[in-house]
């Protein structure tokens, strides 16, 4: 499949406020039950300083900010060719309600599989919040299939 | 169910497990708002169609979110170090997920307690549509 490589290639930042309300709704439409993720009051005596976000939250930071399959665009890939397969995360600190969060997303890796009938992009987006702190990496996987 | 220890706890135990009730098209759009994709096969069944789907189809991302909901109903956020989740099947519109997880290793790093844990979502046929992992530290 004729797919550039553009291993390496690195995106301005964006920054994104996660406000508490946005936490709740992401919450309740998953349909947690959890009263850390609902109350202000329920998180901090969990020893939290305001509502955490659930652990996939952070993928919402990075739509939100049009940053996810940004690549796609990039490479001129139709995106009705292409899916999401994989989706990691590594946490290094509390993300919560109140935080200014700021990501840098790179491109780390481009494979071929089946004969090139399939290209893989991994693309990885590091979280810092506004005081500097390593947050969270995400690891996105997606697969393109060739017509 | 008492807190997670790290010395109690076995090499194939299981964590309790968690079972949602069907997708439906409200919450498909809440999710849509929530989770800031607009990606109209998840709402718009004109769109699907057109798109080859029988149908609009649940986000990955939503099914993935009842994995990490079954992860932190059974410890804290501040435990979870590491969380992934392969796509291997659409979840469809009426689908109920049922996700399960199972300890797979323990181990000791930097001095912290952690472990490994298998985990999979599957629909009321028993096909797991994700398989995921994750890492978290115990008390």
């Amino acid at each position: 499949m004729l797919i550039r490589n553009i291993v390496g290639k690195e995106y301005p930042p964006f920054t994104v406020e996660v406000e508490k309300r946005w936490i709740r709704s992401f919450a309740q439409a998953v349909g947690e039950s959890n009263p850390i993720y609902l109350d202000e009051q329920a998180a901090k005596a969990a020893g939290f300083r305001s509502i955490p976000a659930p652990p996939t939250f952070p993928f919402t930071l990075i739509m939100e900010a049009n940053q996810s399959f940004m690549v796609l665009d990039e490479l001129g890939v139709d995106k009705t060719k292409a899916m999401h397969v994989e989706q990691a995360f590594e946490y290094f600190a509390d993300l919560c309600a109140g935080d200014v969060i700021t990501g840098r997303q790179r491109v780390i890796e481009q494979f071929d599989k089946k004969g090139g009938a399939m290209h893989f992009i991994i693309t990885e987006i590091r979280l810092e919040n506004q005081g500097g702190e390593h947050v969270c990496d995400l690891r996105t996987t997606v697969v393109v299939r060739a017509l | 169910m008492p807190a997670a220890n790290f010395d109690s706890i076995r090499v194939g135990d299981s964590i309790p497990s968690l079972s949602k009730p069907p997708f439906t098209r409200l919450q498909l759009a809440l999710f849509a708002g929530a989770a800031a994709d607009h990606n109209p096969i998840h709402v718009d069944e004109d769109a699907a169609r057109k798109g080859g789907l029988p149908g609009v189809i649940a986000h990955g991302m939503l099914t993935m979110a009842y994995l990490g909901e079954m992860l932190s109903d059974w410890v804290s956020p501040h435990q979870i170090r590491a969380f992934s989740s392969r796509f291997n099947a659409m979840g469809m519109l009426g689908d109920a997920i049922t996700c399960k997880g199972v300890v797979t290793g323990k181990s000791v790093v930097n001095g912290e307690n952690r472990v490994e844990l298998e985990l999979s979502a599957a629909n009321q046929k028993g096909e797991k549509v994700q398989m995921g992992k994750a890492v978290v530290a115990l008390p």
